[in-house]
């Protein structure tokens, strides 16, 4: 335990400083507005079908390093907790319903966030057997977030458009 | 006439006239008649009730009538005092509630060939609740041991109602039968000894007589009736009868035995421990502390694990008698310690958790013959969703739940409250030191609390598995309300309750009175300041039970006022529920009763030893693939597997080998005769 | 008491339920930050949990079908059973305007009360997670009562009394009595009490997504919108509540015996301050641990019973 404690206060705080507060993008979808009463976002990711590439990222962007948490964002586990649906990878048939079933659980308001150029038009899997569609034909999306995988950064300044912090 | 006079003249008369009635009446007169009779004779015993704790009743100066003759062996004497009256109070509010029940329960229908309704039980219900009012009206041994015999009886005719049915209802009256004479023989042999050790067989004579007993005498009277009044009010261990038969007795029966019969048991201990033998060494106390304890424990576990509704509430009785034995064993403890006033606190706990458990018992029994009857089902893991479809029975099973597992605002937590006040108080009002109350006392506030902790998690099994979430078969889906005079029983029992659980007034001055007829606790008077307020006298510290219910009803209030100022009224969406994005959800993926309790099996499975039952069924075609798997759990009575086999295997060889005296040849048995005589001239010549 | 005492001591209940709810969020928003702070992290700010409940209350409400009244009411249960605590414990000042309301026993039964209805909505929802989440809740508390009552019983012995007023006014006459065996052994059952009671680790995690990890959370998984808000809420209040609790009991200082202003004032500023600290150090304390297997977690209650049962026996012999 004390080596815990001396690696606590040698490394002191990893994270690092905030980037400047991004401007809404020109090209968004008018949707991508923070919710009302904003300053809060709770998120459910949903994997419909990816490779993980996505996933990797998503950890590191809640990470120590660039903690998306400080903008107040916070990962959830069950959508009726949830403001926001975060879906990687490409629609697969098995997928498409329980990505259905779970918009439809997310109390509203609610956003939509498209991670990943999977997510966006079927990134590399476009045409593939078990390929339903990509997020966009099964459920509305608010936010996308292109890459592939998209850098943690990216994603932070996604968030932060939804969570205005 | 005064009251008590009244109230046992209608008792006995509605008994015997309404008996005789109902045999008379037409079938489809019969629920009704048989209801009301039954619902008149409670009366009576709630008149007589009222008149022995009202009233300038002294202790001594009881209320007797005497009949000359009328038994063969002796005169029929009746007393009544404040304890008496408390029971008959009791038992008469019982019989109230299942008379008005039963109107509906034993109609054609509740059941086809109701075997409720048939000339039989209908007429000896009330025959059964009178002779349970008798009991604390006698006043000599006589008397006692004749109306004992008589619930005896009518209660076994009682369970073996439905013997055509099922045949568990033949084996719960055999052991029923069986462990109920052997307390009869044990509580006659007990008094029959007191009154040959005092000289006298009244009540009064044994008050006077008890004295002038060595103190060998004493301990083997009350050893004795210890064991007899024990085994009627299901203490371990000999409580192996309570979940075979009530369980199967119809459920106003039912009600009657485990809210009415085991508090019998209790007034038979408090009534000759405490009065005729006038309280006794601390050992005696320390003796039923020990049985109290280890029955509200057992029971409890044993209840927490059930599956059964009524095995449940059966066992949960055995967990409420153990508790009213630990403050009665605490009250022998420190009575003979000479500190009077913890003594009085305690023993007024017992007998207020009596009334309370009689209020909930039979409303938590009405509430799971409700269910029975509608879906025909007692299992818990068939149940479910009657909610929707049986929302009055739901919701006032849920009120009885509350006070079972002695939660505010419930009715429960009140005496349990006083239960403990009596117990930590041990060492703070000036009592020495003692290594024994010091090793006793936080043993029994340990057992107490956790027999508390699983109350709650068996009511919570019990209410939630059993009436919320989604019916888990198609007899719980198609489940109805009760019928009026159902829900009118069981509405009178809720309402006993919910006047236990607020109105500390109400039975406060009554069980001081009840403790004055006890020399041990006379004049201690410990709820008399007790109005909105219980405050115990001599004990620092006191319990609004109704102030309490007031704050929690106004912070609700409050709550939701200003959730509607801030969140706004919009009406909830209803959804379908989430389950994890799988397709549309079905029943078998709620929890079961078995599962429920799986955490509590587990970590008490050195105790309760359970056992399991694993079938797996393959496919024709390979060993590989699984085509059905059977799991199933039983949780046996490792406390009646570990004693009664060996008993029961030696009393049967015993009868074996005493079959051979029996050999046919008249010249032995003549010769049987005479040794007999000859011995008993002898015994009689060398002890006089 | 005059009539001005009354209002007065009305009016500190009525600021103590204030300063409960709308200091427990912020409660738990140190707690994270410190967490977060430990952890080398940025962490959200102190009052993220006051940010996610004003938008909790502005989302839509649903209710899963099948689920019957009381699923609506569990939460409500749960705030009104949390405020009535906040008003009648005696955090502030120990003379309290109705007497018998304050009872050690009852608040712990009050408490157990608000776990019991939402246990009760967890079954309501029929789903697999619920029950087992209702199912774990009442395992734990049905071991952890022989604990809580035991610790009461021990406190109780060197006032005479199980209410909660005498108790602090007794501990406030007589500090030395603090550091006695008794009450040292009943600080350390209480403090593993308290840990169980408000589901934080080793013996449930509040912020796990597993859902068999699950205790607390798996019981308010349907929840969603003022619903979930209020159980958010309740369930902030609870652990202030319980660290109040515990730290009156044990370290009562600061607290008001007399209804003048400045003591009430002091009251208030000692309560923030006093419970502040005890809830960084449980999160301190929480970096280091690891939940427990939900089958060890018994064997931690059962120490914890020893520690209350030693504290009984020696407040018999010690005192």
């Amino acid at each position: 335990m004390w080596r815990l404690v001396r690696t606590m206060w040698r490394v002191g705080r990893i994270a690092v400083p905030a980037p400047e507060k991004p401007a809404p993008s020109a090209g968004a979808s008018p949707t991508a507005t923070p919710l009302p009463w904003s300053g809060s976002l709770q998120i459910r990711h949903v994997d419909a079908g990816s490779c993980n590439g996505c996933e990797i990222e998503i950890a590191a962007a809640f990470g120590p390093v660039y903690d998306a948490e400080r903008y107040g964002a916070r990962l959830v586990p069950s959508p009726r907790h949830a403001d926001a649906l975060l879906v990687t990878g490409p629609v697969t048939r098995n997928m498409a319903d329980p990505l259905r079933i779970t918009y439809e659980a997310t109390p509203s308001p609610k956003r939509v966030i498209a991670l990943g150029d999977c997510a966006r038009n079927c990134g590399v899997f476009a045409g593939a057997y078990g390929v339903e569609g990509s997020v966009s034909d099964i459920i509305p999306v608010d936010v996308e977030i292109p890459g592939c995988p998209p850098s943690p950064e990216a994603i932070i300044a996604a968030l932060r458009g939804l969570t205005d912090r | 006439m005064t009251l008590i006079g009244a109230g046992l003249t209608m008792a006995a008369a509605g008994a015997l006239l309404g008996a005789l009635a109902i045999t008379l009446v037409p079938q489809r007169m019969r629920p009704v008649a048989g209801g009301l009779v039954t619902a008149v004779v409670g009366i009576g015993g709630v008149i007589a009730g009222v008149g022995g704790l009202s009233g300038t009743v002294l202790a001594g100066a009881a209320w007797t009538r005497i009949a000359p003759g009328l038994l063969p062996l002796g005169d029929a004497r009746l007393s009544v005092d404040a304890l008496s009256g408390v029971f008959l109070l009791l038992v008469g509010g019982v019989a109230i509630a299942a008379g008005i029940y039963g109107i509906g329960y034993t109609t054609e229908a509740a059941h086809h060939e109701n075997p409720a309704g048939s000339r039989t039980t209908q007429a000896t219900v009330p025959l059964f609740v009178a002779s349970m009012l008798f009991v604390p009206a006698s006043g000599s041994v006589t008397t006692l041991l004749v109306v004992w015999e008589l619930m005896a009886l009518t209660s076994l005719v009682l369970v073996l109602t439905e013997h055509r049915l099922r045949p568990s209802v033949r084996d719960a009256g055999l052991w029923y039968a069986g462990m109920t004479h052997a307390g009869l023989v044990a509580i006659m042999t007990g008094l029959v000894v007191f009154a040959a050790g005092a000289g006298g067989e009244t009540f009064d004579a044994l008050r006077e007589g008890a004295a002038g007993m060595s103190p060998a005498q004493r301990s083997t009277v009350f050893v004795l009736i210890l064991i007899g009044f024990g085994a009627k009010a299901g203490l371990v261990p000999l409580h192996v009868w309570l979940p075979r038969a009530h369980p199967e007795a119809p459920s106003h029966v039912s009600a009657l035995m485990s809210a009415a019969m085991v508090a019998l048991g209790i007034y038979g201990l408090i009534r000759v421990g405490f009065d005729l033998l006038g309280g006794g060494p601390r050992w005696w106390g320390l003796l039923v502390l020990a049985i109290g304890a280890v029955s509200a424990l057992f029971g409890v576990l044993q209840a927490s694990v059930a599956t059964d509704l009524k095995r449940l509430l059966a066992y949960s009785t055995t967990e409420n008698v153990g508790l009213m034995a630990i403050g009665i064993g605490a009250a022998g403890v420190f009575a003979s310690d000479g500190n009077r006033a913890l003594a009085g606190v305690l023993m007024a706990a017992a007998v207020l958790h009596a009334l309370n458990h009689a209020a909930f018992k039979t409303l938590l029994f009405l509430g799971a013959g409700s269910v029975l009857r509608s879906t025909g089902l007692r299992n818990l893991d068939a149940l479910g969703g009657l909610v929707r479809r049986m929302p009055f029975t739901t919701a006032l099973f849920g009120i009885g739940a509350l006070g079972a597992a002695a939660l505010p605002p419930g009715n429960g937590f009140v005496s349990e409250w006083v239960l403990l006040q009596g117990l930590i108080h041990s060492v703070s009002v000036g009592v020495s030191t003692d290594p024994i109350v010091a090793a006793s006392i936080p043993v029994a506030v340990g057992v107490v609390a956790l027999t508390a902790g699983l109350g709650v998690a068996t009511f919570v099994k019990a209410f939630g598995v059993g009436f919320l979430a989604q019916p888990r078969s198609t007899a719980a889906a198609n489940a109805n309300e009760s019928p009026l005079p159902m829900r009118l029983g069981m509405g009178l029992a809720a309402a006993s309750c919910a006047v236990l659980a607020v109105a500390p007034a109400a039975v406060g001055g009554s069980l001081d009175r009840v403790l004055d007829v006890l020399p041990a606790v006379r004049d201690t008077a410990p709820l008399a300041d007790s109005a909105v307020t219980l405050r115990l006298a001599g004990i620092q510290g006191s319990m609004s039970p109704l102030l309490i219910a007031l704050g929690l009803g106004l912070a609700a209030v409050l709550v939701v006022g200003v959730t509607r100022r801030i969140a706004g009224r919009a009406p909830r969406r209803v959804v379908g529920v989430w389950a994890n994005g799988g397709p549309e959800r079905n029943s078998r993926q709620e929890l079961t009763a078995t599962s429920f309790a799986e955490p509590l099996t587990r970590v008490f499975d050195d105790v309760l030893r359970p056992e399991q039952d694993i079938d797996v069924t393959q496919y024709a075609e390979s060993a590989y693939l699984i085509e059905s798997v059977t799991y199933r759990q039983r949780v046996p009575d490792r406390l009646e597997a570990a004693m009664y086999p060996p008993l029961l295997a030696t009393v049967e060889a015993w009868g074996r080998w005493s079959r051979r005296l029996a050999n046919g040849r008249v010249h032995h048995y003549l010769a049987y005769g005479f040794i007999g005589l000859l011995g008993a001239l002898v015994f009689v010549a060398v002890t006089t | 008491m005059s009539t001005q005492d009354t209002v007065i001591s009305v009016a500190a209940a009525l600021v103590q339920v204030a300063l409960i709810v709308v200091g427990a969020p912020y409660l738990t928003g140190l707690m994270r930050q410190v967490r977060a702070r430990i952890e080398g992290r940025a962490g959200p700010g102190v009052g993220q949990p006051v940010r996610d409940l004003r938008k909790l209350l502005h989302k839509e409400a649903t209710r899963p079908e099948g689920t019957s009244v009381v699923f609506i009411a569990a939460p409500l249960i749960l705030m009104a059973s949390s405020i009535f605590l906040a008003a009648v414990i005696p955090f502030v000042s120990t003379v309290a305007a109705v007497g018998g309301v304050s009872d050690l026993f009852a608040v712990v039964a009050i408490l157990l009360l608000g776990t019991v209805s939402l246990a009760l909505a967890g079954l309501d929802t029929g789903t697999a997670f619920g029950g087992i989440g209702a199912s774990r809740e009442v395992t734990i508390i049905a071991l952890v009562e022989p604990t809580i009552l035991l610790a009461i019983f021990a406190l109780s012995v060197r006032v005479g009394s199980s209410d909660l007023t005498d108790i602090v006014a007794g501990t406030l006459a007589s500090p030395a009595q603090v550091l006695s065996p008794a009450s040292l052994l009943a600080a350390v059952a209480f403090a593993v009490v308290i840990i169980a009671e408000a589901g934080r680790l080793p013996v449930d995690n509040p912020s796990t997504h597993l859902e068999l990890t699950m205790v607390h959370e798996a019981m308010v998984l349907e929840y969603s919108g003022r619903d979930l808000a209020m159980v958010e809420l309740a369930a902030s209040m609870r652990l202030a509540l319980l660290l109040g609790l515990g730290v009156n009991l044990f370290a009562p200082w600061g607290v008001a015996t007399s209804l003048t202003p400045l003591a009430l004032l002091l009251g208030v500023v000692m309560l923030i301050v006093k419970v502040a600290l005890v809830g960084v150090a449980l999160a301190v304390f929480e970096v280091f641990m690891a939940k427990l297997r939900l089958f060890r977690v018994p064997e931690l209650l059962a120490g914890s019973l020893l520690f209350a049962l030693l504290a009984v026996v020696a407040s018999y012999f010690l005192t």
